[in-house]
């Protein structure tokens, strides 16, 4: 299924200087400057104040369309507490936590104004606990609501401990956002990530991610409703056999607008990482952007890494980016691949399924499941994927 | 008794250098029970017959007729002629990938009889069709047509035949690729199929070899879009013998 309608390039980054990272994020475009060389020498800080104003030149914004999430990024943010519903099994706990908790800052440090912005504004932290084998938490948020929002959430989960963590997001929200998971040495952890927002909702999420030695997480990155919708999972490789697999899946409608920035960084001997994201696109104006970098740094010996996307096109007018980039410093390595497709809908597929009876809408709602439901079936708790193959077939049932 | 009847058709393809003719004007009646062989060398519009058949939008009929029983095939989609009772086995069968077969089988018996088969009956029949194909249980649970030997995906169609119980079955090419064992294998169910419904039988084939597992009623020779010879089984011997040249003579096929 796949001819390529966007096409995989190498990375261009905004000029940057080296030599003022750390000091404030330097201006583009001036003599002399050269281009950052590697995701890592990115500029990162936790306060918005040394982030220039974001700029469609940005690497970071380039996709992004930057008058929609203003608030988010130049605006004032509440950083209060909101409500929630949390459901807990096992040895979970969801609780509030002071900014100061010494957890915070562990996993990552904002690279974009958005993410800097909400670190610099939010009061206290909403923090899941995952400890022992059979633990679980949901935490649902349903009514963010229209103000300009600042939130932080830490999920941490104890060294050998197993558990799945559900994060469900429902009705409208103008939300900048942080979310730390600190996977701990030997822990198996699933973070499952659902946006449905409302329609009119603007959501800009960074995620980070530590991962102790052999600790795995499975990261899920679910986006169906929203206005904006962007979501950047980054994770650090930093201790030895770490492992990551990151999924997403995404359907945007006319007029919508999902984003996927995933960096996976390689810092250790003998880690993997699996990236898989699959989207489909239905109706004019419809737009996601996918951006995956992978670096296998000097320290990545024995690094194992292969991420993909592919994106399924049903109608005229919608739009995949879709950007891999790959960059190896050492030579000693297991495997690293990158794959990125998007295509229109295959018809001769549609010929074989119509050539046995079955009907045109439904043979492509068969094809849109099965290319989507590869993703699905990665979950791994029944009931989510239930519930997310009901939402797909809802979201197909919508003429474009 | 049901009756399939092509009348003087006229079929041209989209190709990169335009619009092509490729049938020129074919007649051919099939009824209940009778087994059909197409044959004929490459070039000759043998596929092109079946995918006409099937209706699929590459192909672009400039006249004549198909009718099923009286009812004009040609005005039907591509899913009505199949729930009308035509099959095709296809030469190239596509991947759908995340739909398993056990999925696919049933959405398609559903749509082809109007209603969802009886779970406990039809669990048993595509488990009895499957060990008759000798196809591993595990492939039911594989997604249609991903990472299948040109066996697995030939097999894959027969299974399909035998479920779906059509009127009229197209086998395009069914042979090709297939060793000796498979072919058996492939022909005994076609031949279990025949048995069970009297289903009449187009076979469309380069070679004769099949021919010795599934006997025809009739031969016809496809030669430049036209049927140059008809006959009964005993010209697919002479085919054996001979091969093409003596129709090849005079005319200029690719």
């Amino acid at each position: 299924m796949s001819v390529p309608v966007t096409s995989a390039k190498p990375r261009t980054e905004a000029p940057l200087d080296h030599s003022k990272i750390g000091s404030a994020q330097h201006s583009a475009g001036g003599l002399g400057l050269s281009p950052v060389q590697t995701r890592s020498e990115r500029f990162a800080a936790y306060e918005v104040e040394r982030f220039q104003p974001a700029r469609p030149t940005d690497a970071e914004w380039k996709y992004t369309p930057l008058a929609k999430v203003e608030p988010l990024t130049a605006g004032e943010l509440d950083g209060g507490s909101y409500e929630y519903e949390s459901q807990v099994q096992g040895g979970a706990s969801v609780s509030w936590i002071a900014r100061d908790d010494a957890r915070i800052g562990t996993a990552g440090t904002p690279e974009d104004r958005a993410s800097a912005n909400a670190w610099s504004s939010f009061e206290r932290a909403l923090a899941i606990e995952i400890e022992g084998e059979d633990a679980a938490a949901t935490v649902a948020r349903r009514a963010m609501g229209g103000t300009a929002r600042a939130a932080h959430l830490v999920i941490e989960a104890a060294p050998n401990s197993r558990g799945v963590v559900v994060l469900e997001n429902t009705g409208g929200a103008l939300l900048a956002e942080n979310l730390e998971i600190i996977v701990g040495d030997a822990a198996e952890l699933t973070v499952i990530s659902l946006h449905e927002w409302e329609d009119d909702a603007i959501h800009l999420a960074s995620h980070f991610t530590s991962i102790g030695r052999q600790g795995h997480l499975k990261h899920v990155s679910v986006t169906l409703g929203g206005d904006v919708v962007r979501v950047n999972p980054t994770a650090r490789l930093g201790a030895e056999r770490g492992e990551v697999e990151l999924y997403g899946l995404y359907f945007a409608d006319a007029g919508q607008h999902i984003e996927h920035q995933v960096f996976v960084n390689h810092d250790a001997p003998h880690t993997t990482s699996t990236v898989t994201y699959k989207g489909a696109l239905q109706g004019d104006g419809a737009h996601t952007v996918w951006i995956g970098d992978v670096l296998i740094g000097r320290n990545g010996t024995g690094t194992e890494s292969y991420e993909q996307n592919r994106n399924l096109l049903l109608s005229d007018g919608a739009r995949a980016d879709s950007v891999p980039n790959l960059e190896i410093e050492t030579g000693d390595i297991v495997g690293a691949g990158h794959a990125s497709a998007s295509g229109r809908f295959d018809d001769e597929q549609l010929f074989y399924l119509q050539a046995r009876g079955i009907p045109e809408d439904e043979a492509r709602r068969l094809v849109v499941r099965g290319f989507l439901g590869e993703v699905v079936q990665k979950i791994g708790v029944p009931e989510i994927e239930e519930r997310l193959d009901a939402a797909i077939e809802a979201e197909l049932a919508v003429t474009p | 008794m049901s009756e399939l009847t092509i009348r003087d058709l006229h079929v041209s393809v989209e190709t990169e250098q335009g619009n092509k003719k490729i049938l020129k004007g074919v007649d051919l009646t099939i009824k209940s029970n009778e087994i059909h062989a197409v044959m004929g060398p490459n070039g000759s519009g043998k596929s092109t017959l079946a995918y006409t058949l099937a209706g699929h939008p590459k192909y672009h009929v400039e006249g004549g007729s198909i009718e099923l029983d009286g009812e004009d095939v040609l005005e039907m989609s591509v899913d009505e002629r199949a729930r009308a009772g035509l099959f095709l086995a296809m030469q190239y069968p596509v991947e759908i990938p995340g739909v398993t077969v056990t999925n696919f089988l049933r959405t398609a018996k559903t749509a082809i009889d109007g209603e969802a088969p009886a779970i406990r009956s039809w669990v048993k029949d595509v488990r009895e069709s499957m060990q008759n194909l000798r196809m591993d249980k595990s492939f039911a649970e594989r997604n249609v047509n991903e990472g299948f030997s040109g066996g697995e995906k030939k097999r894959h169609e027969i299974l399909q035949l035998e479920l779906l119980k059509p009127r009229f079955a197209v086998l395009d090419e069914t042979d090709s690729g297939l060793d000796v064992d498979a072919l058996k294998v492939v022909s005994e169910g076609v031949n279990r199929a025949k048995e069970s419904t009297g289903l009449g039988l187009l076979l469309i084939t380069h070679y004769t070899r099949i021919l010795r597992y599934i006997s025809p009623d009739f031969v016809h020779v496809f030669v430049d879009g036209r049927v140059a010879e008809e006959g009964g089984a005993e010209l697919a011997d002479r085919l054996e013998n001979e091969g093409y040249d003596r129709f090849l003579t005079g005319t200029n096929v690719g």
